[in-house]
């Protein structure tokens, strides 16, 4: 049964997600563990749940059955109304999440965008607050844009703050909702090199990408996902060399050059 | 007879004093009008229905009865039942919630009209959904309706005006009593329009200003 101790191998459970829009089934009973410091790429083909599973672990899409765990709690647990919104709120603070468009704050500057939810939730003084944005905005590259809005930053400079403002909370886990997709080409890998190097400091994340390139340098395991289901799931070595099931075949040919 | 202005200077500082009332009934109740209108934007969008229902009443007499009568309410009415405002504040409520259920349906659009992302961005870091309101999404939305806001506080100007009809001394009746001891209406109407227009100036001055301000970070 759930225990509260904390395994090295489930430091993230998804239990038999699913998740269903009336009729419309779009999270079958999917499981998945995560370890503490493992990266794990989900890839699949648009309408194949994979936003919608990654969305469903700080409850941004409710499952409509099945449990969340991080770190021996449970995310999406069954409290009243007002207790839940609390428990959540607390939860998130631990998962942060990149979106595909960044969602960065456009009336704050890169510095308001990444301290405001620590001032907030934290209470952290104006100098905590300046030294915590300027440590952050640092490690993504983005100190000598601090006092910039979003309107004077690039596309994956907007990326690397938005970052930055998820790292500030200081969470045990990372989200990353396909956080290149809409980005130039030229400004991929400025953001690809900022999670690689979140790679090498052992956060924990789960990546939703379209980019098997990346998904294969950096991810411990990747996640095939089709229709709602995971097809195959493995090391990148054996999902990208060598995988087993037709529709991950199919799928890789159209995104691969040299696909198997 | 001809015009003759002449007779201005004797009566400059009855005009003048008529201006900074005018001028200290616009602001107030430009203050009023903006922070009501987003209280009661944000009302009309999340409150409970116990309340949001009371506050769909205000807005509909607001906007659908004209200001002089909800004017005369105020400032008469009220008395009855005990409550015995001074004019100028009878005025400042009358022509600030007037405005503000104006300034509120511009701020509901806007706010309706703002990035849902946002608002999951915000609750993505553990915001509430108020934190995330009052923090992330209504800063937004009052930005984004900052100038036909500035309209209706043109309008706010000039419907002060009507707060003459209570007693206030601002510059309409202020100009009218220079024109009951002198019998020169033109003279003095005149006198009142280009000083409306000159304090029009200054509010549209300062709405650059704060246009300026926040273009950046829209």
């Amino acid at each position: 049964m759930s225990t509260d101790q904390t395994h090295l191998t489930d430091f993230v459970q998804i239990r038999h997600a699913q998740k269903a829009f009336g009729q419309l089934e779009v999270l079958k009973d999917i499981s998945l563990n995560v370890a503490r410091g493992q990266i794990v790429a989900i890839i699949g083909p648009s309408g194949s749940g994979k936003s919608t599973l990654l969305r469903a672990i700080n409850d941004l899409d409710p499952l409509t059955g099945g449990e969340i765990w991080l770190d021996g709690t449970q995310v999406n647990k069954s409290l009243p109304h007002r207790q839940y919104e609390k428990h959540i709120n607390q939860m998130r603070q631990e998962i942060g999440m990149v979106f595909q468009h960044f969602n960065l704050f456009p009336h704050m500057t890169a510095r308001e965008n990444v301290t405001m939810a620590p001032k907030m939730l934290k209470g952290l003084s104006n100098e905590a607050a300046d030294a915590l944005a300027e440590e952050q905005l640092q490690k993504v590259g983005m100190l000598e844009r601090i006092d910039y809005y979003p309107s004077q930053l690039s596309g994956g400079q907007k990326q690397r703050v938005a970052i930055a403002r998820a790292l500030a909370m200081k969470p045990k886990l990372m989200l990353f909702d396909e956080a290149t997709s809409a980005l130039d080409p030229e400004l991929v890998d400025e953001v690809n090199q900022v999670m690689k190097k979140l790679a090498e400091e052992q956060m924990t994340m789960i990546i939703v990408t379209h980019e098997m390139d990346f998904a294969a340098a950096v991810c411990d395991r990747v996640l095939f996902m089709d229709q709602g289901v995971v097809v195959e799931e493995g090391p990148p070595e054996v999902i990208f060399k060598r995988p087993e099931k037709e529709r991950t075949r199919a799928f890789l040919r159209k995104h691969l050059e040299n696909a198997p | 007879m001809g015009l003759d202005f002449t007779i201005i200077p004797g009566y400059l500082d009855i005009i003048l004093l008529g201006c900074l009332w005018t001028i200290a009934i616009t602001a107030a109740a430009a203050l009023l009008s903006f922070f009501g209108g987003i209280l009661f934007a944000v009302m009309a969008l999340y409150a409970p229905a116990v309340i949001r229902w009371p506050f769909k009443v205000i807005e509909f007499v607001f906007m659908g009865t004209p200001l002089l009568l909800q004017l005369f309410l105020i400032y008469f009415g009220l008395v009855q039942i005990g409550i015995d405002l001074p004019a100028f504040v009878a005025g400042v409520i009358g022509l600030g919630l007037h405005f503000a259920v104006y300034n509120s349906e511009l701020i509901q659009t806007a706010i309706l009209s703002v990035d849902k992302g946002q608002m999951e961005a915000a609750r993505t870091l553990g915001l509430s959904r108020g934190q995330a309101l009052r923090k992330v999404v209504v800063p937004q939305a009052v930005r984004a309706v900052i100038p036909p806001i500035g309209n209706n506080m043109i309008a706010l100007l000039k419907d002060s005006a009507l707060v003459s009809v209570i007693g206030v001394s601002e510059l309409t009746l202020s100009a009218q009593r220079a024109i009951g001891a002198t019998y020169r209406p033109f003279e003095f109407y005149l006198l009142a329009a280009a000083f409306y227009y000159v304090i029009n100036l200054g509010m549209e001055w300062v709405q650059r200003r704060i246009e300026r301000r926040i273009s950046l970070s829209r």
